[in-house]
């Protein structure tokens, strides 16, 4: 299959911290990956290299042919086919659900309003929030706005999308519509790049499952070779912590 | 109290409240110009006139209005530029203004969070899309508290400029209490004119106050 995006020795430094250490990585089309890893391993600042939202030190972030590059002119050019979910929502407060999806590719993509408009009720519906559409951020719950920031994502067409922890602030309950949102979108062959601590749901959706700690990946496999048979001790026991016995 | 004295002296200070709240609301258009600009400035730390426009801030935020007006009403002539009072009241008022306003705005500016900047960005917009329609509508919100306390303040810094002989409300009346000794009338007209000048500014100010934060804030 096509190669979509491609990390070569990607290397970030904080001050004195190596945070990305010689990374590199290439996903195929409409494969699904997991990262996983302790807080502080890099998975964050991996994904946001790959939109250029971080500076890159060393090495390069390709998607298709083009190089992504936080220096570049035409960085937002590349970054419309890189669609990106945060951990925050981060929906704009000021607008409505609707004009919070419909925006971006009206100024950005020049679209026709009352096609995007169409397009973003359809999508709406699809993720159950149709009534929702002129309600403001405020009024929705943390589920219902990650859905919604998922949509607006969506809408923009991207060729890859990288989800960053989107459950990590949302109640339990409130978890599982979000990760049927993402099931749904992997069944459809959708490339992604997933960010998660929910174990059980990164065994359901992923085509592969990395293990990043202390900015390398440590091992990577498929989720039953991964889940089931880790092969280093260190993922071994990454995974005991998230298992109970009595 | 004699209120046939205050019936006497009631077109006196409508005179000099009309007079007033002309200058005083020049002074803020004036301020509310010089601030949004100096913001601007600050916000995109654009080189030189971002330390022009800190040198102008701190200089008009640390001295009295009284000051800044003596130094325009007097020094200005002095260098062959004569402005009438009435302009000096107002230019005065807007160059103190607009220092603080330019706090209020920038203040604004920068607590929209960086988060918003980092989704936009995402979404594939440019830096002055992004600055159009997702930052300047929610600093505009965020500064609206701070602009309503300086509208406030502004409009009673007014009552320095009779100290360049502008006919306002506080130099109506000290001029009619050197001349007459009616110093309780005086004193009560002075109060109720200056209340009736500043409390719809602070009602319609916490009104629009609690509409941006609730359609903001929800709350």
């Amino acid at each position: 299959m096509e190669e979509i995006l491609k990390v070569n020795n990607l290397s970030k430094r904080f001050d004195d911290i190596v945070v990305l250490d010689n990374l590199s990585l290439t996903v195929k089309k409409g494969e699904v990956v997991v990262i996983v890893g302790p807080s502080g391993c890099g998975k964050s600042t991996f994904l946001r290299c790959l939109n250029g939202l971080e500076d890159i030190e060393e090495g390069e972030v390709l998607l298709g042919d083009e190089k992504v590059n936080p220096n570049k002119k035409n960085l937002s050019k590349t970054r419309e086919k890189i669609g990106m979910v945060f951990q925050s929502y981060d929906l704009f407060p000021h607008k409505t659900i609707l004009q919070n999806i419909t925006l971006a590719p009206i100024k950005v993509k020049k679209r026709n309003k009352a096609e995007v408009t169409e397009e973003a009720l359809k999508l709406l519906d699809r993720v159950g929030l149709l009534s929702k559409k002129d309600n403001y951020p405020r009024q929705l719950s943390g589920g219902q706005k990650q859905r919604v920031a998922i949509v607006r994502a969506l809408i923009m067409h991207p060729e890859v999308l990288l989800l960053d922890e989107i459950t990590a602030a949302l109640d339990p309950e409130m978890v599982r519509e979000v990760l049927d949102v993402v099931l749904a979108l992997a069944k459809e062959g959708r490339t992604m790049l997933i960010v998660t601590h929910e174990m059980a749901f990164a065994k359901a959706v992923a085509d592969r499952v990395i293990f990043l700690e202390n900015g390398k990946i440590v091992e990577e496999g498929s989720p039953a070779e991964f889940f089931d048979k880790p092969k280093t001790d260190r993922l071994k026991r990454f995974l005991e912590t998230f298992s109970y016995e009595k | 109290m004699d209120f046939n004295v205050i019936k006497d002296y009631l077109p006196l200070y409508i005179k000099a409240f009309m007079l007033t709240i002309k200058i005083g609301w020049i002074g803020i258009a004036l301020s509310l110009g010089i601030g949004v600009i100096s913001a601007f400035i600050l916000h995109f730390k654009i080189p030189f006139f971002s330390a022009v426009v800190k040198v102008y801030v701190e200089l008009f935020r640390n001295t009295p209005l009284l000051v800044q007006l003596f130094f325009v009403y007097f020094g200005l002539p002095k260098l062959g530029i004569s402005i009438s009072a009435e302009a000096c009241g107002a230019i005065g008022l807007g160059l103190l203004g607009g220092s603080y306003m330019a706090e209020s705005f920038r203040s604004g500016l920068g607590a929209v969070k960086l988060s918003q900047t980092e989704s936009a960005l995402a979404l594939g917009m440019k830096k002055r899309q992004l600055f159009t329609s997702v930052i300047l509508p929610q600093a505009i919100t965020l500064s609206v508290p701070a602009v309503v306390a300086n509208l406030i303040f502004l409009l009673k810094e007014t009552s320095v400029f009779s100290a360049i002989s502008l006919m306002d409300l506080m130099f109506t009346a000290k001029d009619l209490i050197g001349l007459y000794y009616n110093t309780t009338e005086c004193l009560f007209m002075l109060v109720i004119f200056y209340v009736i000048m500043l409390l719809p500014v602070s009602v319609l100010g916490s009104i629009v106050e609690k509409k941006a934060r609730f359609k903001m804030f929800g709350d």
